[in-house]
């Protein structure tokens, strides 16, 4: 049974606060995030050494988020996103060492080291976007093209509090409720944009409650069952009962800064960072969750550590161990084979490349 | 058989959805108005409501969620009611249709059209009269075409459907209501032109005069004008702004040794001024008699007052003075 304090509702009724999971599934979530950790951690450290380039945003505490997702929706269900989008590229079909090649630039990258860390792409997962709050009329359109070929699945259009004041975050609501569009909207609300604290820079910070007509729930974003329990609802409601488009809010925080070259203590103070990584951990959430069932022993726990920094640690060498992509491929996947001009053209006027 | 350039557009996009049931229409007015320029008139009865989509005055919002279906497997046709209001949907154009396929290593393209009237209009002010043909035309990933005649627009619109690509399609509103003969290939419903190839219009041995879109008519009617006084100019229809065809450019040039460029937008980074980057860059400069001539608008937001209009965009007199110029006849 969830806690009670787990979800808030907007015009809907709220998620059962009982649920059932099996012993396989919390322990494959507990072994998804504590891989998603790592994965992060070891971007973090390859950027600090230099080997990573640009941008690179982390998701470390945000992984109930994720993983929560990914294990409460249909494999063929779409998930776009914004710039902070490493671990869906990976549980959406990609790999670490996939997301891992293409932040060191490296042709094993999941787009050929040629996206970087916020482009990164699967049949299901449309990205990692750069521009803030774009891709939120874009996952409309992936709904809209759901409906369209009459797929019983829905899209799920991710962005930050940040985010949720852009003008086109509204229009695409506006449009997706018209339309009874199967969009799960999902604000990921880590508290804050970049620097800015949600209650700097949104009028209303209860964003579950931002889509007029559209019924929304604020989800407890820290706990892993309760991010699963309301996505399998918000995927009933918009895809089973075909009654529309919903907005989830998954209220989480982010221990890191925005990106790599913020140290993320200039908004906020250490103690703040602090009391959330000792008192709402989501992997120490699971984790209590599994000792006071006895689904595991705390060895059993240390082994599956173990287990992801290994795997993670073998990823990144495979990564390093990929080249660099073979200069001809600065040219391509600019249009379409066969699609192409004749030729374009490079610095100067004889760097010319023919088709 | 003659056929006006709505009729075209209309049957172009007619024929593709009926070819391909992917293909759907979506933007403001496009359906129980039948199109603010009536473009789209009559595809609602056809093809109802799923496939023909009136959007809220929302342009961002509906070209990232026609970018997204794309995305998704879907051959959107988002018309713009003009060009004018894109400029609020550009982000999307650019940053989610133009570069998608580049960023993820080829794993998503986006065939996606994004058409509607472009260019000056008459009497409608700075903000509603503007020629965007450069300012996509800079973009790797877009595909950028502005079309003249009935075969132009169907053939070319056609191909931007088809091709999997993302295709900025640029008409213009002056342009909707004039006919032009079609040839029986051109009344067919397998009649594709090349998106990249332009057409010469005219030919001629003098002067090469290039235009595209509206500017065409004005460069054939000046072109006429010149014939009176024994000039043969050659008029080559761009038809595409990318690819931008500059081998029949240079071509042309070898053949005449002058070059007028002709175009509606603003002087600065204009087409016309990337026609001459090009030729300088190459062997066709070796050819030219005389400098390249550009007509262009003028460097002025687009006055409403009819006098002052006339004088912001190219008349078939200015392309006739500037062609006699670059082949030194002044008088």
């Amino acid at each position: 049974k969830l806690h009670e304090d787990s979800f808030r509702a907007f015009n809907c009724e709220l998620p059962e606060l009982d649920v059932e999971v099996t012993k396989d599934q919390l322990i494959g979530m507990y072994r998804d995030m504590t891989l998603m950790r790592r994965m992060e951690q070891a971007c973090g450290q390859l950027y600090q050494a230099k080997l990573i380039r640009g941008f690179c945003h982390l998701a470390i505490g945000q992984e109930a988020v994720s993983v929560g997702l990914h294990n409460g929706l249909h494999p063929e269900d779409y998930i776009i996103t914004s710039y902070r989008c490493h671990p869906f590229a990976v549980l959406r079909g990609g790999s670490i060492k996939g997301v891992v090649a293409e932040l060191l630039g490296r042709h094993g990258g999941m787009s050929k080291g040629k996206g970087g860390s916020m482009h990164i792409f699967t049949p299901t997962f449309f990205g990692g976007n750069g521009i803030v709050g774009a891709q939120v009329p874009l996952g409309a359109g992936l709904a809209l093209a759901q409906q369209y070929k009459g797929q019983d699945r829905c899209a799920v259009a991710m962005y930050g509090d940040g985010a949720a004041n852009q003008g086109q975050v509204f229009e695409a609501f506006n449009m997706a409720k018209l339309w009874n569009l199967p969009a799960v909207f999902l604000c990921e609300n880590n508290k804050y944009g970049m620097g800015t604290s949600a209650e700097r820079s949104s009028m209303n910070t209860e964003y579950f409650t931002r889509g007029d007509k559209i019924p929304g729930i604020q989800v407890n974003g820290m706990d892993i069952i309760a991010t699963r329990q309301a996505i399998e609802f918000a995927r009933k409601w918009t895809v089973e009962d075909k009654r529309g488009p919903i907005l989830l809010e998954y209220v989480t925080y982010r221990y890191g800064g925005h990106s790599m070259s913020d140290p993320g203590t200039t908004y906020r103070t250490r103690e703040e960072v602090q009391r959330m990584r000792s008192t709402q951990d989501p992997i120490h959430g699971l984790q209590k969750y599994i000792e006071e069932w006895g689904l595991a022993t705390e060895q059993e726990l240390k082994q599956f550590d173990k287990d992801a920094k290994k795997t993670v640690d073998a990823a990144v060498e495979e990564a390093k161990a990929s080249p660099e992509p073979p200069v001809g491929l600065l040219w391509t996947d600019i249009y379409q084979p066969g699609s192409e001009p004749k030729f374009m053209r490079g610095r100067e006027r004889e760097e010319i490349h023919h088709f | 058989n003659s056929m006006t350039v709505r009729e075209a557009l209309n049957a172009a996009m007619e024929e593709e959805m009926i070819r391909d049931e992917s293909v759907f229409v979506i933007g403001e007015e496009v359906a129980r108005y039948n199109g603010a320029y009536k473009v789209t008139k009559g595809l609602l009865d056809k093809f109802g409501e799923k496939r023909v989509i009136d959007t809220p005055i929302t342009e961002m919002g509906f070209a990232g969620i026609a970018t997204g279906a794309a995305m998704a497997g879907l051959r959107p046709i988002c018309e713009f009611m003009t060009f004018n209001f894109a400029m609020q949907a550009i982000d999307q154009i650019i940053n989610s249709a133009g570069k998608t396929n580049y960023m993820s290593g080829g794993g998503m393209n986006v065939p996606i059209v994004f058409r509607g009237p472009n260019g000056a209009a008459m009497g409608v002010g700075a903000q509603h009269s503007q020629d965007y043909a450069s300012w996509y035309g800079q973009i790797p990933g877009l595909k950028v075409v502005s079309p003249w005649s009935a075969e132009d627009c169907k053939g070319l619109l056609k191909a931007a459907i088809r091709d999997p690509n993302p295709v900025v399609f640029l008409e213009n509103e002056m342009l909707y209501g004039v006919s032009f003969p079609m040839s029986p290939e051109a009344m067919s419903d397998d009649f594709l032109l090349e998106i990249g190839k332009a057409k010469i219009e005219l030919e001629g041995s003098d002067v090469t005069i290039v235009a595209h879109s509206k500017m065409v008519a004005h460069s054939l009617e000046a072109a006429e004008e010149l014939a009176k006084e024994g000039i043969k100019a050659e008029v080559i229809n761009l038809r595409s702004i990318r690819p931008l065809d500059i081998d029949t450019i240079k071509a042309s040039i070898k053949k005449t040794n002058r070059l007028v460029t002709v175009e509606g937008g603003f002087p600065a980074f204009g087409v016309g001024s990337e026609i001459c980057a090009q030729v300088i860059e190459s062997e066709a400069f070796d050819y030219l008699d005389a400098p390249v001539e550009r007509v262009t608008g003028a460097d002025v937001p687009t006055p409403y007052a009819a006098n002052l209009e006339l004088l912001a965009f190219p008349d078939t007199q200015t392309i006739v003075k500037v062609a006699k110029r670059a082949l030194y006849r002044t008088n």
